[in-house]
């Protein structure tokens, strides 16, 4: 069973964000991580694989030069071999773009399931796995909770407002993690020495087939922007009784909340 | 004369949902602007009458694609659907709801048109000619301004954000059938079984009241606390990550960067600290309340109104006196 993983390397969730002098989200002195979802899409392909006994794991991805240590953690994690696609021509790429080349890498290749997170923490886009679905004419089951493999179909629990279903695909397919889906492991120090072992093949946009126009971007930034800081509000003083009858009483009349 | 706004109306129980609403008056505003069309694109079975209504929110059109095979939602028929239909009318905009069908849906459709989204929209305007979206980032510790290349620009939009206007009662919508055309390739997605957790609680993205518990209940046994006031102010009921990861709640109850994003009109934060994670996912809530005995505790550097105290004496008080008020109507 051949497996591929899409991986984003994103800010940590802890990270506060500030703008840069030129109206971007300040990166410098950010501590980046794995997308925690693309963490659940990993741990489970590593899981197929392994029940499946045979096959590899391949984690992707596209960015700057820091996507590297990502991938030596997927690697240490317990991933096979890793793909880095890294290109000046990537600058400004929108989810258009980044799905045309992570799709392009994958028909390289020959896989029998992709995996990824449902989406990443830092933009929350949600897209990039579903549009390399399409690209690839394969079907998709979205933030999935359990994976069962069997006889060339893939079963999968997803979300549903108010509960869950259970969706049934031919292979191969796409498959996005949800939080629930598994406890992701953490890499062994015997993982973490045999993954500088392990192949990190580097790719540029020319490597792979591509036309002109299947990256240009299909979306503009115009501008980030900070939310208006809330200001701290008014603490109700007294015993639980008195406060709460305060409480209630400005959140009918002053903020009309109830 | 340009293609015009389509929004594609999700159903529940042969109805469309409140979101379905809250985007037709938003793209009534828009196309207002400029003369343009309002279309509602309607996927189901047995909808027709549903249809109707739909001209007094702001449609002046109704695909309607009444099909069994369209009855449940699956990716692959609606992209179907929807993508023939927008090559034969070439819309500018299509919306949908950021909703569980939204988000597996749009991104497969704007890759099938070979096109942008913006993705769980909490603003859209006009700025000359230009559409602007507005839709947070980094789980809403920032914002992201962002205008379409190319056309049908698509968008999800965040439940609970935009308002509802009933424009014209009178408004009659021209229904047109649209043509159905499905091979057995985009049958290839086929739902086993649904399981659905039988509550008379709204859903927590789209409910006006939320109530939230963290650490500070103490156990599983608790949230039945958070239950009791949730029912009482006809709301729903949320988890901070600490609640979640103890295993004493669902993770579909997470609000957070980890979790859902969630605007309601009141969030009432019961024993929840405020790790920047939960602010961002609860931070555009319109009135937030928090209960906690910790004065430090961060949640109460945003809250609109805090209780410094014991949740066990206040939640049982607040629940009492709302229960009062509700029995009162």
């Amino acid at each position: 069973m051949n497996i591929a993983v899409l991986l984003k390397q994103t800010f940590d969730t802890e990270a506060k964000i500030s703008l840069a002098a030129d109206g971007g989200i300040q990166s410098e002195g950010v501590n980046l991580i794995i997308n925690p979802y693309d963490e659940f899409a990993l741990e489970e392909a590593l899981r197929l694989k392994e029940k499946a006994g045979s096959g590899e794991v391949v984690v992707v991805s596209a960015g700057g030069p820091r996507v590297g240590e990502a991938l030596r953690t997927a690697l240490a994690t317990g991933a096979d071999r890793a793909i880095h696609i890294e290109d000046p021509a990537l600058d400004g790429a929108d989810e258009f773009s980044v799905a045309a080349v992570l799709a392009a890498a994958l028909k390289k290749g020959s896989f029998d399931l992709i995996l990824a997170g449902w989406r990443a923490v830092d933009d929350g886009s949600g897209q990039v796995a579903i549009r390399v679905a399409e690209l690839l004419d394969v079907p998709q089951v979205n933030v999935v909770t359990a994976v069962a493999v069997d006889d060339g179909r893939v079963t999968a629990t997803m979300d549903i407002e108010g509960g869950c279903q259970v969706v049934e695909v031919p292979l191969p397919a796409v498959l996005t993690a949800q939080k629930g889906l598994n406890e992701p492991r953490y890499p062994s120090m015997r993982g973490i020495m045999q993954a500088k072992k392990k192949p990190l093949e580097h790719l540029a946009l020319s490597d792979l087939d591509l036309a002109a126009g299947d990256t240009a971007p299909k979306t503009k930034l115009i501008c980030h922007s900070l939310p208006a800081g809330r200001q701290a509000g008014r603490v109700i003083e007294g015993e639980a009784a008195e406060a709460v009858r305060e409480l209630v009483r400005v959140l009918r009349e002053e903020a009309k909340a109830i | 004369m340009s293609g015009g706004i389509w929004v594609i109306i999700e159903t529940r129980d042969q109805k469309p949902k409140k979101i379905a609403y809250e985007m037709l008056s938003l793209a009534r505003r828009i196309a207002n602007q400029q003369g343009e069309e309002v279309a509602a694109v309607l996927l189901g079975s047995g909808l027709g009458e549903c249809a109707v209504e739909l001209g007094q929110y702001g449609a002046d059109r109704v695909y309607l694609a009444d099909d069994e095979r369209l009855a449940a939602y699956t990716t692959l028929t609606y992209t179907k659907v929807l993508a023939d239909l927008a090559r034969a009318k070439s819309p500018r905009l299509v919306l949908s709801g950021y909703t569980v069908m939204g988000r597996d849906l749009m991104p497969r459709l704007a890759a099938r048109l070979g096109t942008g989204l913006f993705t769980d929209c909490t603003g859209l305007e006009l700025d000359g000619q230009e559409l602007v979206f507005t839709r947070p980032v980094y789980a809403g510790k920032a914002y992201l301004r962002g205008a379409a290349v190319g056309t049908p620009a698509l968008a999800t939009i965040r439940p609970n954000v935009f308002g509802i206007q009933k424009t014209d009662t009178n408004r009659q919508a021209v229904v047109e059938p649209v043509p159905v055309d499905i091979s057995s390739a985009d049958l290839r997605q086929v739902i086993r079984e649904v399981m659905c957790q039988v509550s008379a609680r709204p859903e927590l993205t789209e409910a006006d009241i939320i109530v939230s518990g963290g650490r500070g209940l103490k156990g599983p046994e608790n949230f039945q606390l958070l239950e009791g006031l949730a029912d009482a102010l006809g709301g729903a009921v949320g988890a901070s990550r600490a609640a979640v990861d103890a295993g004493w709640i669902e993770h579909r109850f997470q609000v957070g960067q980890t979790g859902k994003t969630v605007s309601p009109v009141l969030y009432i934060a019961c024993g929840i600290s405020g790790a920047i994670q939960h602010l961002a996912g609860m931070g555009s809530s319109k009135c937030i309340v928090a209960i906690n005995k910790d004065p430090e505790a961060n949640i109460f550097k945003l809250a609109d109104y805090g209780i410094v105290g014991d949740l066990f004496e206040v939640l049982p008080e607040l629940t009492g006196v709302c229960r009062e008020l509700k029995a009162q109507g």
